[in-house]
């Protein structure tokens, strides 16, 4: 069996893997999204450059301090997160009264700022991110070659991404962080320090963000770019699944990625536009999302 | 506490004399006819395409609250389909403009049946991810020339009359186009269309349950700046002999919501003296590369934090009426 609809399996299985591989970004890229959504009602912008910042934090701690990838998987979103925390305490947060609008373009306005100040430092060209030695090659299952790379980047994002599900959906912290989406009022009256939540659930929301950039550096270029164009496919992503559940974001993300990897398959022309597509069809039929609850 | 008019994106809602509207009109009429003796006439033909088209960006942000981050596609498609007509097909200028506008009502018309499904964030979400739609289809299209765009478009003879080669003759065009335009969309703001759509704005269940069928207005207004912003498009298409990617990506949409912010969303002038703003600086700040991007970030996080009221709203509230 060398042929699947008259297109050789290698291939296939190869724009699959790629395919993937998009999706584990836009699961954890658009839980991040939704994270945030869910407690500050607003859609970060910046969650692109975030995630570009990440890849440059990796980029720059192997190229000017030597340390290797795996440090840089735990310094990147630290680093990354704690200037998450800073917009959100002094700009974002004088931002909560106003019409959540407001908040969109604040954090346009920070993407410019930071995609700017890295092209100026960095230029526009790609630079490149050696895999780590432990996950070099590739091996052999029988119909496919899978490089090992790979293979940790998908299966990483899923762990990632269920722990997420599991903290938010089934413990006590993600109770109380469920409760303050519904009501923070009653949940500050129960003496839990609200703002201070909403401050950590945006530098999580930003981490998660640079450590998809991290994960990222290795597989596509490092460039002040790589966040601009990802993130408007994201919001789409989010438009699809609704950011009304966790679950939602994970499943919507992995999947328009392997729709989009089969789109480059049959129909290279469309694989650009195949996801906003899909938005426009789930729009027409199902306003709030295939996951989510209108509010 | 901020007031409350403060809190939902664009103007208040007040009434009152329109005597100082009259005034500010003549005074910037005034303005664009006498500049070109003073300033180059290609800048100012730049200021105005792009006034008019974040005139017809605030009339949808502004008056009916939805903030569109996919407007650069009405923009950039009208303005190919109008450098098409008249390199390709060799259309007269006035038809060429004509089929460009033509083009960014049906687009809005499509797009606009699909956002309008949803308001707010979303709303911005869905238009920034059907723009983004309309530019890989660009690069792809044949006829747009992917990265090198439509170039030497000839700018023909008005009615087969005025020679557009020269400049004052193209410079009077666009000048009453732009004129027109904003007067139109002024005529649109005041008249009861205009009135119920600021109504959906500050609360779109009243007006609901008043009897408005609300999408069909929101719908209306979404096509009308679609349409206003392909007049735009095409003209300057015209002007600058060029269709090109530009136009059609994203910075672009965000570009023109920072005119309006920096004028003063939902106010009838600000996005005429924010178009001013903005292009003087991507001008002198030109040579300056990557720092251009940078300063339009601060400006725009400068705007939201302190400043959201823009040039002519602060004028407004200062003097007590609305511009």
């Amino acid at each position: 069996m060398n042929e699947i609809f008259g297109v050789p399996t290698q291939a296939l299985f190869g724009q699959l893997l790629i395919g993937l591989i998009n999706g584990s970004f836009y699961a954890v890229l658009s839980l991040g999204l939704a994270v945030i959504f869910g407690l500050l009602n607003i859609i970060n912008f910046t969650h692109g450059a975030q995630y570009m910042m990440g890849a440059f934090v990796a980029y720059v701690l192997l190229e000017r301090f030597g340390v290797g990838y795996w440090w840089a998987l735990l310094v990147a979103p630290l680093v990354v997160g704690a200037t998450g925390v800073l917009i959100e305490r002094l700009m974002l947060s004088r931002l909560y009264k106003l019409d959540h609008l407001y908040g969109l373009l604040l954090t346009f306005g920070l993407a410019l700022i930071l995609q700017g100040l890295f092209r100026h430092e960095y230029g526009s060209a790609g630079l490149p991110y050696r895999i780590p030695d432990e996950l070099l090659g590739a091996r052999n299952l029988g119909f496919m070659f899978l490089p090992n790379y790979r293979a940790w980047v998908i299966v990483a994002s899923l762990v990632v991404c269920l722990s997420t599900w599991f903290v938010i959906e089934k413990t006590r912290l993600g109770s109380t962080l469920r409760a303050a989406t519904e009501n923070p009022q009653l949940v500050q009256a129960f003496g839990i320090n609200v703002p201070r939540m909403i401050t950590l659930t945006y530098g999580f929301g930003v981490a998660l963000a640079a450590l998809a950039g991290v994960m990222a550096a290795p597989v596509y270029q490092v460039s002040p770019q790589m966040g601009a164009d990802l993130i408007i496919v994201v919001f789409a992503v989010v438009v699809i699944g609704g950011m009304g559940s966790i679950m939602g974001s994970i499943v919507t993300g992995f999947g328009l990625g392997v729709i989009e990897g089969l789109t480059k398959v049959f129909y290279p022309e469309a694989s650009n536009t195949v996801i906003f597509i899909i938005m426009a069809i789930v729009l027409m039929i199902k306003p709030a999302g295939l996951f989510g609850a209108q509010r | 506490m901020a007031d409350a008019q403060e809190l939902a994106i664009g103007a208040p809602a007040r009434a009152g004399s329109l005597r100082h509207q009259r005034i500010a009109l003549a005074v910037m009429i005034a303005f664009f006819a006498l500049a070109p003796a003073l300033i180059y006439p290609v800048f100012l033909m730049k200021v105005m395409c792009f006034a008019l088209f974040a005139c017809a960006f605030n009339l949808l942000v502004g008056y009916g609250g939805l903030l569109s981050f996919g407007h650069a596609m009405f923009l950039g498609a009208a303005g190919y389909v109008s450098a098409h007509a008249a390199k390709v097909w060799g259309f007269p200028p006035e038809l060429a403009i004509l089929a460009g506008t033509a083009a960014a009502t049906l687009l809005g018309a499509l797009s606009g049946l699909i956002a309008i499904r949803r308001q707010g964030i979303y709303f911005a979400m869905i238009t920034l991810a059907l723009a983004q739609m309309v530019f890989f289809f660009s690069v792809q299209a044949p006829f747009t020339g992917g990265e090198d765009g439509i170039q030497a478009v000839p700018r023909g003879r008005l009615f087969g009359l005025l020679d557009l080669s020269r400049p004052s003759s193209m410079y009077a065009l666009v000048f009453a186009i732009f004129v027109g335009g904003f007067l139109l969309i002024s005529r649109i703001i005041h008249s009861p269309f205009g009135q119920v759509l600021k109504a959906i704005r500050e609360n779109e269940q009243r007006a609901l349950s008043l009897g408005y069928d609300t999408d069909r207005y929101k719908l209306l207004a979404f096509i009308l700046s679609a349409a206003l912003s392909g007049l735009a498009g095409a003209t300057k298409a015209l002007v600058f002999q060029l269709a090109s990617l530009t136009d059609v990506h994203w910075t672009m949409s965000g570009e023109v919501v920072l005119m309006c912010l920096v004028g003063g969303l939902g106010t009838v002038f600000g996005p005429v003296v924010g178009a001013f703003v903005i292009v003087a600086m991507a001008n002198y700040l030109a040579q300056l590369g990557a720092w251009v991007t940078v300063v339009q970030g601060a400006v725009f996080v400068v705007c939201v934090l302190t400043f959201r009221r823009g040039v002519i709203g602060e004028l407004g509230h200062w003097l007590k009426k609305p511009f």
